[in-house]
């Protein structure tokens, strides 16, 4: 099963349709197939924390959200996931590409890659790091399930190695 | 003589509160995203609903806020923004004139200070946030400056996305916290707009 595929899959089947994004090199064939398809609501944003905000709007007004982002996305985004998202419980798909991870080129990419798992983890934010594709399939699904029924943003984190 | 008093007593600026009261008491079926610190307690304090979303954090994402749950469903939504919160996230403006919502009101009150953590100065002073949105490519834009009656009417019936430059004085009304809990603030919200939802 093809990795990208398999996240664009889970994401239909999880019923998210609402999606903010900043591009990262590993998403851009699943940016395609989202902006191609004609029941998500695809809005490209200026930075993570907007797309947050935006996603949080969308929310309340009935949509199932995500965001697709690089992690250093998530550096950008704290203080909205603690002072909004966590304190009126909004529920939200966080997928990642996570640079930084076994096989970077690009050293920038070293120090984000590796808070990246900590600043989770101190926002006391669950995630999930699927390694291959069949698991990013099951995975995506029951993320989604947390958050909405927890009201809680969930991670996906996904490595170098998973594209 | 008589004009040129007139003149100076209209360029008096209004009080935030007065002005969030006088277009609070226009409006009527819209949904609102109140930003956070004051802007909040005051519209809280002059008037309540269920269509009023109160920002209690997340400085900066009320325009975000709002534009999201414009594309997220067809009522109307005027977003009450302050001019430290718009300059902290200015490439909203960018992504709202992009997407053209047309049933989005982006009304920023622009005191040229951080009013809710003691009035220091913005560099809204110096550059004019009205005539950024005009440069970004807004096409409905509104002024209020002088005090006495803001008529709201033509910007509800303008198309959107509007942009609404607010100047007020500076300064805080004496008011309360606002005595709701943040799943009181949003559940109610949500449920209003789930059951008036229009199709
Ligand atoms: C990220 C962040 N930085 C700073 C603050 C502190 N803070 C709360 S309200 C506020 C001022 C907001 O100014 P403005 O948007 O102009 O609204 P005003 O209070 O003047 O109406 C600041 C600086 C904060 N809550 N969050
Ligand atoms: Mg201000």
């Amino acid at each position: 099963m093809d990795s990208t595929q398999a996240v664009y899959q889970a994401l239909k089947e999880a019923g998210i349709n609402f999606i903010v994004s900043i591009p990262c090199v590993n998403l851009s064939k699943l940016l395609e197939m989202v902006e191609c398809d004609s029941k998500i609501t695809h809005v490209p944003v200026t930075r993570e924390e907007e797309g947050f905000g935006i996603a949080a709007g969308a929310y309340m007004g009935g949509m199932k959200p995500a965001i697709l982002m690089q992690n250093s996305g998530l550096g950008n985004s704290v203080n909205v996931l603690a002072s909004l998202y966590q304190l009126y419980k909004i529920p939200i798909l966080m997928v990642m590409s996570h640079r930084g991870t076994e096989g970077e080129f690009m050293s920038a990419q070293i120090p984000m890659g590796n808070a990246t798992p900590r600043v989770l983890e101190s926002l006391e934010l669950p995630y999930f790091k699927p390694s291959t594709p069949e698991k990013a399939l099951k995975d995506i699904k029951k993320a989604w399930e947390i958050s909405e029924s927890k009201g809680v943003p969930v991670g996906i984190l996904l490595e170098i190695t998973f594209w | 003589m008589i004009l040129e008093f007139s003149r100076i007593k209209l360029s008096e600026k209004m009080e935030r509160i007065n002005a969030i009261k006088t277009i609070a008491n226009q409006i009527d079926d819209e949904l609102v995203v109140c930003n956070i610190g004051f802007p909040s307690r005051e519209l809280y304090q002059v008037k309540d609903s269920p269509n009023h979303f109160y920002m209690l954090g997340s400085m900066g994402m009320a325009s975000s806020i709002g534009l999201g749950l414009a594309i997220a469903q067809a009522r109307k939504v005027i977003v009450f923004d302050g001019d430290g919160s718009v300059l902290m996230n200015l490439g909203s403006l960018v992504t709202i004139y992009n997407q053209a919502p047309e049933n989005l009101i982006l009304v920023v009150i622009d005191n040229e200070c951080y009013g809710s953590t003691g009035s220091q100065c913005t560099y809204a002073s110096t550059v004019d946030l009205g005539e950024v949105a005009q440069s970004i490519g807004f096409k409905n834009n509104f002024k209020f400056s002088e005090s006495g009656e803001i008529n709201f009417q033509p910007v509800l019936e303008a198309e959107g996305p509007i942009f609404v430059h607010l100047k007020v004085k500076a300064g805080n009304a004496d008011v309360p916290i606002i005595d709701m809990t943040p799943e009181e603030i949003i559940s109610r919200f949500m449920k209003e707009i789930k059951e008036k939802e229009i199709k």
